[in-house]
């Protein structure tokens, strides 16, 4: 069918590739680039399992064709930190123990980080109004809603 | 599952879309695609061709004028929730956005993909009939307006011929002071709302109401100006009678069943997210004096 080459950036490194105008920009990082940080769960919007930044907003990798990319910055859960060197956010889901199966959270913590960029400060609210976009089966949400406000807290002490 | 395969355009200006919805056979336009991909991904509907509108620079913008403020289709919800302008202008629109989708979906999804989309709940279309809202729409046949009035012709469907696209939507500003209130119940934040209902109400120097609007969505397959209630209120002085009698009228709407809520509750709920909207609308009308 209509494949198309495209070029964007992707965690700040430049990305080329010919993408099929079907698929969807959860697959093209995950198959075409290998990055599987970034999981699929739904499909459809619902679950936020997919969410990644794209110039600079948080969207739902399953609803955007990878062409739709094309000049685009992409950051995903990747881009965030390693397992030596944790950001602030994923350590406070650490101390927080904020995941259990780790499903959503890479979404968790896309969506988390796109609310932190805007919002130095978030409420416990706010920080529960983002999250509404973002499902988890395991966790019952306090720790995740807590470990946001902890890291918005190292953040600001940081930063 | 993965969307059908599709031939994908992306036309860099107005004139290439007129060209391309010219030329095409089954074709369909691409928004924010927080409705359109879901359901390409169900494979409930399979175009031959996507017409990608991203990528036309002007379709989006936010401009006010003395009367009127001007929505380009392709703004995006977060980029009206954001807009200072239309906080001031109309302030319930701010209040409804938080109930359109997350956080997530708000930064691609636009007010004319939800206004061409036309899900029952859908908050956009129910405030663009409460600002008497008018679609600008163009095709190869050349443009026209469609008045709110005759935008919504049923279930999902709008008012758009085959070959159409939705330019931009025009609402009628309220003064400065008009009171407000938008409510509506979901059972989840972000869920689209089984029923809810804006109200804008402006006062008269002597305490009565000067003019009113209601409007009430998911309750019927489009969402429904409640002109009887306005009429009634318009001239009165505000009261709980006044209040009950709108709430009831909300609650006689032919109103839809489905496998999660029956009609009788979705009109329990229309009566009370009306009295809930009117009541607010009330109050900072009068803080607003
Ligand atoms: C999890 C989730 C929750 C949601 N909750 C809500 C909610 O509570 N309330 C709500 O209102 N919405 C909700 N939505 C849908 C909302 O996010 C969409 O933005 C909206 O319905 C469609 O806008 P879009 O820009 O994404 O359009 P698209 O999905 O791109 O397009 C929708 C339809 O409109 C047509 N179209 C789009 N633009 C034009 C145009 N300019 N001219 C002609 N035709 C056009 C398309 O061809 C398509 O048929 C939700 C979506 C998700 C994924
Ligand atoms: S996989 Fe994208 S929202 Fe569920
Ligand atoms: S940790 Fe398992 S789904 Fe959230």
């Amino acid at each position: 069918m209509s494949a198309r080459k495209i070029s964007l950036t992707v965690n700040g490194q430049a990305v080329e590739a010919e993408v099929e105008a079907r698929v969807n920009l959860a697959d093209f990082v995950r198959q075409a680039i290998g990055l599987t940080g970034t999981h699929v769960g739904c499909e459809h919007g619902v679950c936020g399992a997919c969410t990644i930044i794209v110039d600079g907003r948080p969207a739902r990798a399953c609803l955007m064709l990878a062409v739709q990319a094309d000049g685009a910055e992409v950051e995903t859960v990747e881009s965030l930190g390693t397992p030596e060197a944790l950001s602030e956010l994923q350590q406070a889901f650490r101390d927080r123990h904020a995941l259990q199966c780790g499903f959503c959270t890479p979404g968790m913590l896309m969506t988390i980080e796109a609310l932190l960029r805007v919002e130095a400060s978030p409420t416990r609210e706010q920080v529960r109004d983002v999250l509404s976009g973002n499902l988890c089966r395991c966790t019952g949400y306090q720790a995740i809603v807590d470990a946001a406000l902890d890291a918005a807290k190292a953040r600001r002490g940081t930063r | 599952m993965k969307a059908p395969p599709f031939a994908y355009h992306d036309p860099r200006s107005r004139d290439d879309l007129i060209g391309l919805l010219a030329e095409l056979e089954n074709a369909k336009l691409l928004a924010g695609g927080q409705s359109l991909v879901p359901m390409l991904n169900f494979r409930v509907v399979a175009p031959d061709h996507l017409i990608d509108i991203n990528r036309i620079p002007d379709l989006a913008g936010i401009r006010l004028s003395a009367d009127d403020v001007v929505l380009g289709a392709m703004t995006r919800q977060c980029d009206l929730q954001a807009s200072a302008d239309l906080a001031a202008s109309a302030p319930i629109i701010r209040e409804a956005l938080a109930h359109v989708g997350h956080f997530q979906t708000r930064s691609r999804g636009t007010i004319g993909g939800s206004c061409c989309h036309l899900d029952p709940a859908a908050e956009l279309p129910a405030l663009c009939a409460l600002f008497d809202a008018e679609f600008d729409v163009a095709g190869p046949n050349g443009a026209r307006v469609v008045k709110v009035g005759d935008w919504f012709k049923g279930y999902l469907e709008s008012a758009l011929e085959e070959r159409e696209y939705l330019q931009s939507i025009r609402l009628r500003r309220w003064p400065a002071g008009h009171g407000y209130g938008f409510s509506e119940y979901a059972r989840r934040r972000g869920d689209f709302a089984i029923a809810g209902a804006g109200a804008l109400l402006e006062f008269a120097k002597d305490a009565r109401i000067r003019r009113a609007a209601i409007v009430v969505f998911g309750v019927e397959p489009a969402p429904v100006r409640l002109a009887e209630a306005e009429q009634m209120l318009v001239g009165q002085t505000f009261s709980e009678t006044l209040l009950a009698e709108a709430a009831a009228q909300a609650s006689a709407l032919d109103a839809m069943a489905d496998v999660h809520v029956s009609a009788a509750y979705r009109r329990r709920l229309a009566g009370v997210v009306t009295r809930r909207a009117l009541t607010e609308a009330v109050r900072l009308a009068r803080e607003a004096v």
